[in-house]
């Protein structure tokens, strides 16, 4: 997926240039290609097979879909999962959008520079670090904020983990941690608008405001899309930071909270790897779809 | 800067939490297809109840946790000749489920297993033995003579129809733990009946507001509170049955006894290990009902109590009660792998684990389920001079733990965590949540495929 098409080289010396960078392309697609086919479609396949057998491999149709969807903590934790993508969702493409904007206004220069860095720092943790850093910032015994904690009313780790908390602290995890590579990434598609079009919005008298509401956003569409889609599979996903909100709390908070632990405890606690397929299954084509209604309606793949 | 080279950050995000579940996969069908060439069952030969795999030399392996790891050490040292493996894994404390979720792996791929294993859980035979991964020990591979020695009960939670499938390390009979020099400054006598006890508390609260008589929070306080009053949650009736009645007498008084305790802040909520109970309350403990291993893991080694001030009683009785009767809280078990080709030495090494005085008299940190090893490990403990009683309390309820709470495939440390622990913060009662607790256990075993009696 690209979006910079800048025109390489001249007309002249486009056959040469274009059969180069062909057989390159190819090489990185093939590279691309065979990850994608060992890591991407056989074990989506595997899980397709495994969704619609039983144990010993026979057909079973749509049992295992059933039986999942019949377990207790299935449609809690469905509950659970569709509330924190509304929230993170929204909250995603409200900030970053704005951030990115702001910074962009900020110009080049030092402040904007470091102001990206920083942005960005959250994200270089590797997921289960960063969640480990907020169980300690959550917690009012140890936390460096324990002040403000306490302003909000929270004493206790038990009550920072209340079940109503749940999907803001995840969301505000996910946050912390996502944001700041979007961020940059909607800064890079701010600096892609051309400058005549900014500027012919200066001298129509457009004010920031207006030029970020009726230039901007607009021209950000496919970008700002690109980021729900992914943000929405990944979201859908959740799993480390309930699992390890779970540990840490000793099994008070986050426990079977969201699908993806619910196929893990199918798989390994329950031995139901056929079960745990079809979870997956679902999850899959909830995600595929919400990208195909997001890139119909967006008209994600139309040429500028 | 270009707007293609930031975006290769996204799609990294997406593959990092993408890649859990892709390389779980992949690495399913990797494992499946290794599984499909390799899985032989030929060669096994019938012996000591079970199809024995083609015994090899080799190394054994042992996967024990961090406390545990010392025990394999000694072994080690004690018997150089043996070819040793020692993997340190978290022995599945809190119900992690490491050990079945890798046995369920090795399961898959037909190769793996340890040879002795190390569980902080009692109930891993609930599963291990469906999944073809526990020896039967009673069969031949440990004599009868030996398994007669442990204490009355302790292995009941490691039998499956009469099979004994693991061997327990040590037991975890709740006590009332007390500060001995503390409670006669106070002037206070130790409660006999849970009726004192409750009496105790409540006089507490007012004459010194702050101390504790007792700590409600942890995910196993039904298995120290509930479990010793009766209280009918958890009666595994067999290999895929249970009965479950949260709200009987045994267990609403019981119920109404920590309520009342807990209004008053004489009992804390916060849980033993928690941070707060570490920073706020470690130097308030005037009472504390908990298991034999409180003395040396909470008050020795976690709130580093000073020495001759912790001492132990046995545990409150209800008024009119004839026969004790405690709870019990975890208690590790050792299992053997019917898989392993090295079973002599497996064997050898299990049972020096679970008997011998070099290390369950002497090194172990909890009271040895083996009978002649506990009696050395009092001694030690008594010859040590941390506790200010001696431990006959631990000795006598070694046998009273009240039978009719089982070890079932479901974690209710996990169902009593996560349903009833978020009401008790919110300043619920634990009587109103009792029937949203029965509900819950319900649910969970249902779910596990067990037959449910309420």
């Amino acid at each position: 997926m690209t979006l910079s098409h800048s025109p390489s080289g001249s007309a002249g010396r486009r056959p040469r240039g274009a059969a180069r960078q062909s057989r390159a392309g190819i090489a990185f697609v093939a590279a691309y290609v065979l990850l994608l086919i060992a890591f991407g479609i056989l074990p989506t396949g595997y899980a397709v097979y495994f969704a619609f057998t039983d144990a010993g491999g026979t057909f079973t149709g749509f049992s295992n879909f059933v039986n999942t969807a019949r377990d207790f903590r299935f449609m809690d934790a469905v509950g659970h999962v569709a509330l924190y993508l509304l929230f993170w969702l929204v909250s995603l493409v409200v900030f970053v959008v704005a951030l990115a904007l702001l910074l962009h206004r900020l110009a080049s220069g030092t402040m904007s520079k470091s102001l990206r860095f920083l942005f960005y720092i959250p994200g270089a943790l590797a997921g289960a670090a960063s969640v480990l850093v907020w169980l300690f910032m959550l917690d009012p015994t140890v936390s460096p904020v324990s002040s403000l904690l306490g302003m909000l009313g929270f004493h206790t780790f038990g009550e920072v983990i209340a079940p109503g908390n749940l999907p803001l602290l995840f969301t505000i995890i996910a946050f912390w941690t996502g944001a700041g590579g979007w961020i940059v990434v909607i800064y890079g598609a701010l600096n892609n608008i051309p400058t005549d079009v900014m500027e012919a919005a200066r001298i129509d008298g457009a004010g920031a405001w207006q030029t970020a509401w009726h230039i901007q956003i607009p021209m950000l569409r496919k970008w700002i899309v690109y980021m729900v889609i992914l943000a929405f599979a990944g979201g859908a996903q959740l799993f480390v930071e309930p699992q390890l909100l779970s540990l840490a709390s000793v099994g008070v908070a986050g426990r079977d909270y969201s699908l993806n632990q619910l196929t893990y405890d199918f798989a390994f606690q329950m031995n139901n790897i056929n079960g745990a397929a079809a979870v997956s299954v679902e999850l899959l084509v909830v995600s595929v779809s919400a990208a195909a209604v997001f890139v119909a309606r967006s008209g994600f793949f139309d040429a500028d | 800067m270009t707007v293609n080279k930031p975006s290769s950050n996204p799609k990294r995000a997406l593959s990092k939490k993408r890649a859990a579940l892709l390389a779980g996969c992949a690495a399913t069908v990797l494992l499946t297809v290794t599984a499909c060439g390799g899985g032989s069952t030929a060669g096994t030969t019938t012996k000591d109840g079970f199809a024995q795999a083609p015994q090899k030399d080799g190394a054994l392996t042992v996967w024990v946790d961090a406390t545990r790891m010392e025990a394999a050490k000694l072994y080690q040292q004690l018997h150089p000749e043996v070819k040793l493996d020692i993997v340190s894994y978290d022995g599945n404390a809190n119900g992690s489920n490491y050990l079945q979720t890798k046995v369920q792996l090795f399961n898959r791929t037909n190769k793996g297993w340890p040879d002795v294993v190390f569980s902080s859980q009692n109930n891993e035979a609930s599963w291990a033995v469906d999944a073809g991964f526990a020896a039967p020990l009673n069969k031949g591979l440990i004599p009868e003579s030996t398994l007669g020695q442990f204490a009355k009960g302790a292995n009941d939670v490691c039998t499956v129809d009469g099979t004994v499938y693991c061997l327990r390390n040590d037991l975890s009979q709740a006590v009332l733990w007390y500060n001995a020099p503390l409670l006669k400054k106070f002037g206070y006598q130790v409660p006999a009946t849970w009726e004192e006890y409750q009496k105790l508390g409540e006089k507490v609260a007012k004459k010194h507001p702050g101390y504790l008589v007792g700590d409600a929070g942890d995910s196993f306080t039904p298995e120290i509170y509930l479990w010793a009053s009766k209280c009918g949650a958890n009666d595994i009736t067999g290999p895929k049955a249970v009965s479950v009645n949260t709200t009987s007498e045994a267990c609403t008084k019981m119920a109404k006894l920590l309520d009342v305790l807990i209004k008053n802040k004489s009992m804390s909520i916060s849980g033993v290990f928690s941070t707060d109970f570490g920073k706020n309350k470690a130097d308030k403990i005037l009472l504390m009902p908990g298991p034999a291993w409180f003395g040396g893991a909470v008050f020795k080694d976690t709130l580093k109590t000073p020495a001759g001030q912790i001492a132990a009683a046995p545990i409150p009785q209800w008024q009119g009660d004839n026969a004790p009767s405690t709870g019990n809280v975890g208690g590790g078990t050792w299992l053997l792998s019917k898989h392993s080709t090295h079973l002599k030495a497996a064997t050898d090494f299990l049972k020096w684990v679970t008997t011998d005085n070099a290390y369950q008299g002497e090194k172990g940190p909890g009271f040895p389920a083996y009978a002649p090893a506990a009696e050395t490990w009092l001694k030690g403990q008594d010859a040590s001079g941390y506790f200010a009683s001696d431990l006959s309390a631990l000795s006598a309820a070694s046998s009273q733990v009240w039978p009719g709470w089982g070890s079932g495939k479901f974690s209710q440390e996990a169902i009593w965590a996560a349903t009833v622990k978020p009401g008790l913060t919110q300043g619920k009662s634990i009587v109103s949540m009792l029937p949203a607790w029965q509900d819950s256990i319900v649910k969970h075993a249902e779910s596990n495929g067990y037959k449910v009696s309420q």
